[in-house]
This record gives structure tokens, sequence and C-alpha cells, in this order.
């Protein structure tokens, strides 16, 4: 119950920061607006190739603002030790992962929900008969990115020359999610679309996975 | 600051604290014992090891080996004992404001009524008037009388200031003094590592000096703490 509550708390905490600055959400919405635009005009966006080629594009440029909205996740926490801070709050330190992870896949969903619609048009793709499935497919990717992706971050912000290392640590690690998410992308965005359940399968299977090294190992991150 | 004593007066024992960070030592068989009640000063250059000592004590690092026991005043082990801590950094959030921020703390440690508490102790630092103004709006003194709230928030009976004075102004440095004068008159533990000589060092029972992760000097009487103090500063 504790851990339920604390992370409750934390997460409030963690909405209520970034909706009063917007910095994260404002910067991420921003980088794929201009690589989903650039990469539309590299080809003849009604051609079929676009079908073929979006959903990957659309999931590189998700995984590269990731690594950019996941960067300042636990750094922010160094500018006065506020990380310290909670170290001695919370009785299970699990709580602080979990509170950054969720808050980390709220803005990660809410950016890709919000640039959707940009990319149906600029990619001349049909989102709405398929969005339910779609946001489920977006849902279990930002989680198979944002779980690792908050460990990582927790590493990298102790770590010299910080801002190469989360990227070069994470963007590796991240390619089974990047293939899944697309072929699961693109199975909706097809003309006979499906929801292709191995792919959606395999995301939940990396996502519990990562889940579960976080909370048995999470605790030796965040000692100094 | 105080109020009444809602807290079993806690001692340390620190026994034979090795910190090794690879091959360097940060500590090196430091054997301590704080009794309950006791005011101890940490004296040393910088790099001398009194934060890394302090951080073991709060529990944020852990010894490479030896190890550190809480105990009440019949020898009783109190490991779950709350600590509040002070360091240099304020250890609270700028984009919060200061009622934000101890309800926050408060709701953390699971502390009943978390607005009442807060409330209390914003006006017991005199910021009862600016609980809604932002930190980052706040001086430097100010921040740490926030500081120094969230760390009274679970009614500590162990205190552990890390340099708490470095960047306050003559007045902020005599409201620090007077808070932990309270705090130590109400019996609280406390461990404060500090640079030099000041009014805050004044409220010392004991002075410890620490050189290269060693304990070189260790006192309770007026004369040799007050050298162990002005050497240390030098």
């Amino acid at each position: 119950m504790a851990l339920l509550s604390n992370t409750a708390v934390l997460l409030g905490k963690e909405l209520r920061t970034e909706f009063r600055s917007r910095e994260l959400l404002t910067t991420t919405v921003v980088f794929i607006l201009v690589v989903v635009v650039l990469f539309s005009f590299t080809f003849d966006p009604t051609s079929s190739e676009s079908r073929r080629f979006g959903p990957g594009l659309l999931w590189l440029s998700f995984l590269f603002a990731a690594s950019l909205m996941l960067q300042p996740c636990f750094l922010r926490e160094q500018n006065n030790d506020t990380l310290s801070a909670l170290r001695l709050s919370v009785s299970d330190p699990f709580a602080i992962f979990l509170a950054k992870l969720i808050a980390n896949t709220v803005f990660l969903l809410l950016t890709e929900i919000l640039m959707l619609p940009i990319f149906a048009v600029l990619y001349n793709v049909h989102v709405l008969p398929v969005l339910a499935q779609l946001v489920l497919v977006f849902l279990l990717g930002s989680l198979g990115v944002a779980i690792p992706g908050t460990a990582f971050s927790a590493i990298s912000a102790q770590a010299r020359m910080r801002e190469l290392m989360l990227p070069l640590l994470l963007l590796p690690l991240l390619t089974p999610v990047l293939i899944a998410s697309t072929e699961a992308t693109a199975g909706l965005l097809d003309p006979n679309p499906e929801l292709r359940g191995a792919w959606l399968g395999f995301l939940a299977g990396f996502d519990v996975v990562f889940l579960t090294a976080l909370w048995l190992f999470g605790e030796y991150l965040l000692e100094e | 600051m105080t109020a009444a004593a809602a807290f079993s007066p806690t001692g340390i024992s620190f026994k034979n604290i090795d910190k090794r960070y690879g091959g360097l030592y940060a500590l090196r068989r430091v054997s301590l014992e704080i009794a309950p009640g006791e005011c101890a000063v940490f004296a040393g250059r910088n790099g001398s090891g009194k934060t890394t000592l302090l951080r073991i004590a709060a529990r944020l690092v852990r010894a490479s080996s030896g190890e550190v026991k809480y105990q009440n005043g019949k020898g009783e082990d109190s490991t779950g004992a709350p600590i509040g801590f002070v360091a240099h950094a304020t250890m609270v959030y700028d984009e919060l404001t200061a009622e934000e921020n101890l309800l926050l703390f408060a709701r953390l440690q699971g502390i009943a009524e978390p607005a009442m508490r807060a409330e209390a102790l914003l006006g017991e630092v005199g910021l009862l008037e600016r609980r809604g103004s932002q930190v980052r709006t706040f001086s430097r003194g100010m921040r740490q009388r926030v500081a120094i709230a969230r760390a009274l928030l679970n009614q500590p009976s162990v205190l552990l200031f890390d340099e708490p004075a470095t960047g306050l102004d003559p007045q902020g440095i005599t409201w620090l003094a007077e808070s932990i004068r309270q705090m130590r008159d109400a019996g609280r533990t406390i461990l404060m590592s500090l640079h030099g000589e000041s009014e805050i060092s004044a409220l010392a029972t004991r002075a410890v000096r620490l050189d290269a992760g060693s304990v070189v000097a260790d006192t309770k009487t007026g004369a040799s703490l007050h050298s162990i103090l002005t050497f240390a500063g030098a």
C-alpha cells in the first residue's frame, strides 16, 4: 500500500511540475513535428511507399524524441539534490521509478496522440477506423520505451558525458521495441487493417520483463 | 521550532567505517559513538570525509565496510528512527511552492494530517505568508528555511546538517544557529559538518576533526573543542 500511495504522490508531483513548465512536452512535440515534416518532403506521400515507410519513420521519431524527453528525468533531481530527499522519504525506492516511468509514458503517449493527425495528413493514411487499436500499440510501445529509458536515465544522470550516455545505452536496447511497434502499426495502417497479436504480445512481454528487472534491481541504480 | 518532544532520543554508533571509491579511501576505519542528545561537529578540510560520513549516517551512501547502528537511550536498536537531513543543496523543488514541497514530503513520509503539519512548520520557520510562492523566487536564506522545515516534518530524533550555512548572510546564520540551538535543547541528536568557527559551531558539545578520511581528534571539552574548530577551518 505504501508503494502505491508513494507512487501516486510522486506521480502527482511529476505531472504538476511538467504541466506547469511544459518544457518536455513542447520540446518533444516540436522535435517529432520537424522530423515527420522533413521526412514527408523526401518522398511522395501519396504513394503506397508512404504506408510502408511511414510507421517506421513515425516510431523512429518517437524513439529519438523519447531519448530527449528521458534525459532530464533524473538529471533535474540532481539540481537541488532532491533525489536524496526522496530516498529519505519513501519506504520503497521503486515508487520513485514507478512514478517517473508512468509520467514518462503519459507524456510520450500524449505527444504521440497529438502527432497522429498530422502524420495521417502528411502521409495520407487513414487512422480513424483503427484509432483504438493504434492507441493500444502506442501504449505498449511507449511503456517499452519508458521502462528501460527511466532506468537508464537514472544510470546516465550519475555518469560523465551524461548527454551522450543515455542515447548510446538506450537506442540499441530499444531496437526490438522499434521493430515490434513498427510492425504492429504497419499492420493497422494497411489497406486491410489487422491487429498483429504476435507483435503486441512481444511488446507486452518486453514491458513485463523490464518492469520486473527494474523492481528487483532499481534500488541499486539510485545508490551513490 | 521544536515543539513537544514527539521523538525518543537516539544515539549513533559508527564502527570501523570504510568508504572506498575505486582505490581511493573517502573514510578509513572511522569509529565514533554519538550519544543521544549530543551535538557533534565534524570539522576538517575539503575532502576530509565529513559529507561522506553524514551521508552514510543518513543511509544515503552504503559503507564499503563497517556498520552504523542507531540506539535509543536504553541501548535498544532504533534503526527505523526518523532522520532529518539538511545540506547546502536545499533538497526541495524550485518549481513547487513552499507549501507544495512540504505537503509532498509529508505525504511521502505518511505523516498524519500533512496540511496541518506543513502549515505549522511554515509558521515556525517564518514563511507562512510566502507559502504559495514558488521556491525559485526565494532568497538563499528562505530556501534554507524551507529545507529545515522539510527536515523536521517527521519529528526526527537525529538531525544531520552538512554545511548548512553555505551561502547564508549573517542574519541567516544567526537564525539558523538559533534554530539548531532549539533543536539541541529539545534533546535531538545533531551531527553537523562545518568549516571553522561560527555562531553555529558554538552550539557544539563535541568536535571531531577528520583528515584524509580518518578521525584525528575528538573532544568534548571547551578549549580543545575551540582549537579543533579553528584548526580545521584554517
